[in-house]
């Protein structure tokens, strides 16, 4: 009880200090205070994933259903934060680059994710058997994590990128921001894979209620 | 035939063997194929025009073409089994490791001898000059490969599943996108006709995908077919 108490004390104080600093990044303006929050929530739908293919993996090797169930929720709320890191990454994108869209390596990477995402409940919709749609959607989750590495790494190196490269990270894996910007940033991003979590563990006791509801 | 030497290799290529067959005898997928590919490949002609030469769009067309006709019929392959309702005894003569590889290569054949014809007729119908061929040949080959290594086990999949024509392309998709953006790439290179190193990059890619995509299907293959 007292994590989720912590929890949102500490997206309290993430939410006031992004509002309170000024924007980091000063060309930009207000706008750029959206970064601590469109990085954290793709960095959630991407954990997100990695969760749910995990969770695959221990399915296929262990054969326990309650393993399906925390895949399934995984994806579903991995789904949910790729929407959002869309629409924030839209909003972004509308300000400084002038359209929605773009087709960058990052924009393609993360719509991808959603693809993949819905494909995963396409194929767990057209199979009945429990067992059997169990471990088929695990095969294909890990299947489409092997090419994760190609999207997320490879492509926006190949390609040129509109996306701010040396913002957080340069290529030298150095941190760029100053100093208290990064202790927002990491809290905003420990927030957030804290809420995850919590949605988490309510997603599937709501899934195993479900699941032995249907059964009786 | 010899049932001596029954090392898992021999079996693939048992496999492998009676799929050439019954291909042989009906002909259903090489046909089904090379004629999606072909009308696919007239509709674009027609709406491109003989005297067309952007190389991108030439490029991303071939590999679109490649990739629809692949989606049509190279999940055939399982799908007939389950139809014909010969996968248990598919089960019970070979072990798993061989049905994959045989069902490997013969999709691969398949997807070659489709590009033999539809190469050919992409460069007469489109008017397309290929400045690098040998740049051309490898991503080709290379880009086949990835797409079989990807394609097969996500056939197993939906011969599996309830609905299966229109679920292959939508579970396909997403995993062949990095492949499919890579390839048109590699092909505009060649098309234009850039240097071999110029393109190397596109190709340690290409490799890079064939092998982590063809390990990754080969290890997952059992649970798909133990289903």
């Amino acid at each position: 009880m007292i994590w989720k108490i912590l929890t949102g004390f500490l997206l309290s104080v993430v939410i006031i200090a992004v509002f309170l600093m000024p924007p980091p990044q000063k060309e930009l303006g207000d706008v750029s205070r959206i970064f601590f929050f469109h990085v954290p929530v793709a960095w959630v739908a991407v954990l997100a994933f990695f969760v749910s293919m995990v969770n695959s993996i221990f399915l296929l090797r262990k054969r326990e259903m309650r393993y399906d169930i925390q895949a399934a929720s995984a994806a579903r709320l991995g789904f949910l934060f790729c929407i959002l890191a869309m629409i924030t990454g839209m909003i972004f994108a509308k300000n400084t680059w002038g359209s929605f869209w773009n087709w960058d390596p990052k924009e393609t990477s993360i719509f991808i994710l959603v693809l993949i995402y819905g494909a995963y409940f396409a194929l767990r919709s057209a199979v009945e058997i429990q067992e059997r749609k169990a471990s088929l959607s695990a095969v294909y989750s890990i299947l489409a994590f092997l090419t994760v590495p190609f999207l997320v790494f490879v492509i926006p190196r190949v390609y040129q990128s509109l996306h701010p490269v040396q913002s957080v990270v340069d290529t030298k894996l150095k941190f760029q921001l100053p100093l208290p910007y990064l202790f927002v940033f990491l809290g905003s991003i420990l927030g957030f894979s804290l809420i995850f979590i919590w949605l988490h563990k309510l997603e599937i006791i709501l899934c195993t209620f479900n699941r032995e509801r249907e059964k009786e | 035939m010899e049932i001596k030497s029954s090392s898992w290799m021999s079996k693939a290529y048992w496999v492998f063997q009676k799929d050439i067959k019954s291909e042989l005898r009906t002909r259903y997928g090489l046909n089904a194929l090379v004629m999606f590919a072909v009308i696919t490949l007239t509709a674009v002609s027609f709406a491109v025009g003989q005297f067309f030469s952007g190389t991108k769009i030439l490029a991303s067309l071939f590999w679109i073409v490649v990739f629809f006709s692949a989606m049509s019929g190279l999940a055939q392959v399982f799908i007939k089994e389950e139809e014909t309702k010969t996968v248990n005894l598919l089960k019970l003569v070979a072990s798993n490791e061989s049905i994959f590889l045989g069902k490997f290569f013969f999709n691969l054949i398949l997807l070659f001898i489709l590009e033999v014809i539809i190469i050919p007729l992409f460069l007469i119908l489109l008017n397309v000059q290929i400045s690098n061929f040998s740049l051309f040949l490898c991503i080709v080959i290379l880009g086949t490969i990835g797409l079989v290594c990807a394609t097969t086990i996500i056939a197993a999949i939906v011969s599996k599943a309830r609905v299966k024509g229109a679920l292959f392309a939508v579970l396909s998709f997403p995993i062949l996108l990095p492949l499919l953006i890579t390839v048109i790439q590699g092909t505009n290179l060649a098309l234009e006709g850039s240097e071999f190193s110029q393109g190397w990059s596109e190709l340690k890619f290409l490799i890079s995908y064939c092998v982590v995509m063809g390990v990754g299907s080969f290890l997952l293959f059992d649970f798909v077919w133990r289903e």
